[in-house]
């Protein structure tokens, strides 16, 4: 089975370790893994900000990139929501290249999507022993229905969850929203970090870097350097690649800090 | 009601310090949500009306000239006069005239949004003809002199200290801060009004053809005052309210006050056709109904007609994240929340209204309870793209945009920046890793710290890993 990996634009920039972890994921579940050298971005940052042709340009080319895969798996809703629902529905909505645009949308998987419900695993890698509360990103909620994948993913590494309150609502994140309405994002962050503070959780968990780096922006900015944000991938399959040797975790060590 | 849209970041940074508002909004947040919820899960094939609302809307909409017609003839036939309004400028001198040519000295009024958008009050008012607000909501507004910051909850920004105040100052009583005790002293306060008044103005949540009638859907029964009390009933209504039979007013009604405020049925369901007739004892003498454009047919064959489906429940403020921060007003007219930031740009004009697109996460609640399925975030980004194709956004935008562009779509490129970057912003994380504020992106730092960068790219590890893997094959052969 050929599995194309999405790495997604925020995880090659600022975190390489989620990708690590994802290739990790899937190699361990047996799948053949490649990682098209040509990839960039899925449009979506385009495509909300209201430039159409680019989006479509940069739909063209993750086709092409993975064209020849069984299956493609992004770490992130997101960008799979992008692919799966607005390639199709929108952008290719009634082109002739639709058809195409479709099959790309059939064998695209959000990660923890993939893993329950496609390869089905049974265990994953690693133990993960403290409480985590699992923050719901809109567009794999909404768009995908990813809800309880991640969580069974979760209770498979061992680790408890504590629900907070209000986890299915948006982090404030909303892609260049947060830094174009920066004090709504901020408090929208804000309440989330409340929430899951108050669910007593060690670390908040979810599956989208973007709403991750906004968390955690957050949290760190209150003063707190305690509490891990980690993306599902890192929690499953610890941050660091195994063949990679000194990469650095993505644990925070807050004796390093302040 | 003035436009102030387009300062809405500003307004909204300031709604988000203001601790009065943030209590309100605090104290409403989970009312409507949690009411709608459990409204809804009494319906077993919710999704299923909710898509036969939505076709039913959408068959209105496309026969909008039959409908109207039809309805025309058929609320004539009982009686009424039917009015055209094409402009917010016609539909208030219509209603001057209906009062003028009448002699009305008092109006009362039922809620009404469309008289919000036109600013009817003030009109009637320039002419010397008393208006008084009967929804309680609105009455506590008339008396701060605000705009509603809710389409169905007007008042939902005050606390009941301010209420209190306002009817100390109006009514000349001692202060109640009981809310069945207010709410009975307003009530005795509207009672003369309603006894005596000239001319009722009630707005119509829906408009139904086959029958001619117009209809109110409220909680306090002051709407059945309104329109049967005064010898003049004055109907004022957007056009796109037409739905073409009862049965449809039944479908909808199974959804309207679940989504709005979480009941099953609301307090009053006021139908009303035609005026008094010969041998009947209630209801008005003339009943006149100004159906209102005012920019709706701007909509109408266009990609943004499904916003013509709304039927006002206000479910998409009650959810959205934005309005449930910063409140009803921050979005400077009078539909607020997502609806809002889609009807306001294209009523008011987008380079009046260019934020609100933009004050959306696309977190996808709003469309989620829609009752009529509006793609609400898809609306708000076709707004996004054409102010992209206008060029309406700030040019530090539009050169982010523009530089984006340019790369993502030359992976050499794109690898050769995202490694630089990835380094840079990795050293001004420093041992921390967290970067504190960064030029360019103050709308994050102000309030957020920026997680730095692990410093090398996934696609530089994973080359070096492939190479790697390549040399130790070679090794082994």
């Amino acid at each position: 089975m050929k599995v194309g990996l999405f790495v997604t634009c925020l995880v090659d920039l600022v975190r390489p370790s989620v990708g690590f972890a994802t290739l990790k994921l899937l190699e361990e579940a047996g799948c053949e893994v490649v990682v098209p050298e040509t990839q960039t971005c899925c449009g979506q940052p385009g495509y909300n900000s209201g430039a159409r042709e680019v989006a479509m340009d940069l739909a063209r080319k993750v086709l092409a990139e993975f064209r020849d895969c069984d299956y493609v798996v992004a770490p992130s809703g997101s960008c799979s929501g992008q692919v799966k629902a607005h390639y199709v529905e929108d952008l290719f909505h009634d082109s002739p290249e639709r058809p195409e645009f479709e099959k790309l949308a059939a064998k695209w998987y959000e990660l923890s999507d993939f893993l329950v419900n496609v390869l089905k695993v049974e265990s994953v890698p690693r133990k993960f022993a403290s409480p985590v509360t699992y923050h719901d990103s809109c567009s794999g909620l909404r768009e995908l229905g990813v809800k309880m994948q991640p969580r069974y993913l979760l209770q498979m590494a061992g680790a408890p969850i504590h629900e907070m309150a209000e986890c299915e609502k948006c982090c404030g994140f909303g892609g260049t929203f947060s830094v174009k309405l920066g004090d709504i994002a901020t408090r929208m962050a804000a309440n989330k970090v409340a929430n899951a503070r108050a669910s007593g959780a060690k670390a908040i968990v979810g599956g989208d870097l973007g709403c991750l780096l906004n968390i955690e922006g957050r949290l760190r900015r209150e003063g707190d350097l305690e509490t891990q944000v980690l993306h599902f991938a890192e929690v499953l399959a610890g941050g660091s690649d195994d063949d990679q040797g000194e990469r650095r975790p993505p644990q925070i060590n807050a004796d390093k800090r302040r | 009601m003035q436009v102030t849209s387009m300062f809405f970041k500003k307004t909204a940074s300031m709604k988000l310090d203001d601790p009065v508002l943030q209590e309100s909004l605090r104290k409403f947040k989970g009312k409507f949500v949690d009411a709608r919820a459990r409204a809804v899960a009494e319906v077993d094939a919710w999704e299923t009306v909710r898509s036969h609302a939505a076709r039913l809307r959408d068959h209105a909409i496309e026969n909008l000239d039959a409908y109207l017609v039809e309805f025309e003839r058929n609320a004539t036939r009982r009686g009424a006069t039917v009015h055209w309004a094409e402009t917010a400028e016609e539909a208030c001198e219509i209603v001057v005239g209906i009062a003028k040519a009448n002699g009305v000295r008092k109006v009362t009024k039922s809620k009404s949004m469309v008289s919000e958008e036109i600013n009817l009050n003030e009109r009637l008012e320039a002419v010397g003809v008393q208006v008084v607000e009967t929804d309680l909501g609105e009455y506590i507004l008339q008396l701060a002199n605000e705009p509603p910051s809710h389409i169905v909850a007007p008042a939902v920004h005050k606390t009941k200290e301010q209420v209190a105040d306002l009817f100390v100052a109006a009514h000349h009583k001692p202060r109640l801060t009981d809310i069945a005790a207010m709410t009975r002293e307003a009530r005795e306060a509207l009672r003369e009004h309603f006894l005596t008044a000239d001319m009722g103005i009630s707005g119509s949540n829906f408009v139904i053809a086959e029958t001619g009638t117009t209809l109110t859907v409220t909680n306090e029964g002051n709407a059945d005052l309104v329109t049967t009390v005064p010898r003049i009933h004055c109907v004022i209504t957007g056009i796109e309210k037409v739905i073409p039979t009862l049965e449809d007013f039944a479908t909808l009604i199974r959804l309207l006050p679940r989504s709005a405020t979480g009941q099953s049925i609301a307090n009053y369901l006021t139908l009303t056709t035609g005026v008094k007739a010969p041998g009947e004892t209630d209801g008005p003498e003339q009943m006149h109904i100004v159906l209102v454009d005012a920019g709706r047919t701007k909509f109408v064959g266009t990609d943004m007609q499904a916003m013509l489906r709304c039927i006002r429940c206000g479910a998409c403020m009650n959810h959205c994240p934005v309005y449930q921060n910063v409140g009803g007003h921050a979005y400077g007219w009078v539909y607020p929340g997502p609806m809002g930031s889609v009807l306001t740009p294209t009523y008011v004009g987008i380079e009046n209204a260019g934020d609100l697109p933009n004050a959306a996460t696309f977190c996808g609640e709003c469309a989620v309870v829609c009752p009529v399925k509006i793609p609400l975030p898809d609306l708000m980004r076709k707004l996004r793209e054409k102010q992209f194709d206008r060029k309406l956004r700030p040019w530090g935008e539009r050169l982010g945009l523009a530089a984006w562009s340019y790369a993502a779509r030359r992976p050499s490129l794109y690898a050769a920046l995202t490694k630089f970057a990835a380094r840079f912003a990795a050293f001004l994380g420093g041992k921390e890793r967290l970067i504190h504020r960064l030029p360019g992106l103050d709308g994050w730092t102000k309030g957020r710290d920026m997680p730095a960068p692990e410093g090398r790219t996934f696609r530089e590890l994973y080359g070096e890993r492939q190479r790697r893997k390549a040399s130790s094959a070679d090794e082994r052969r």
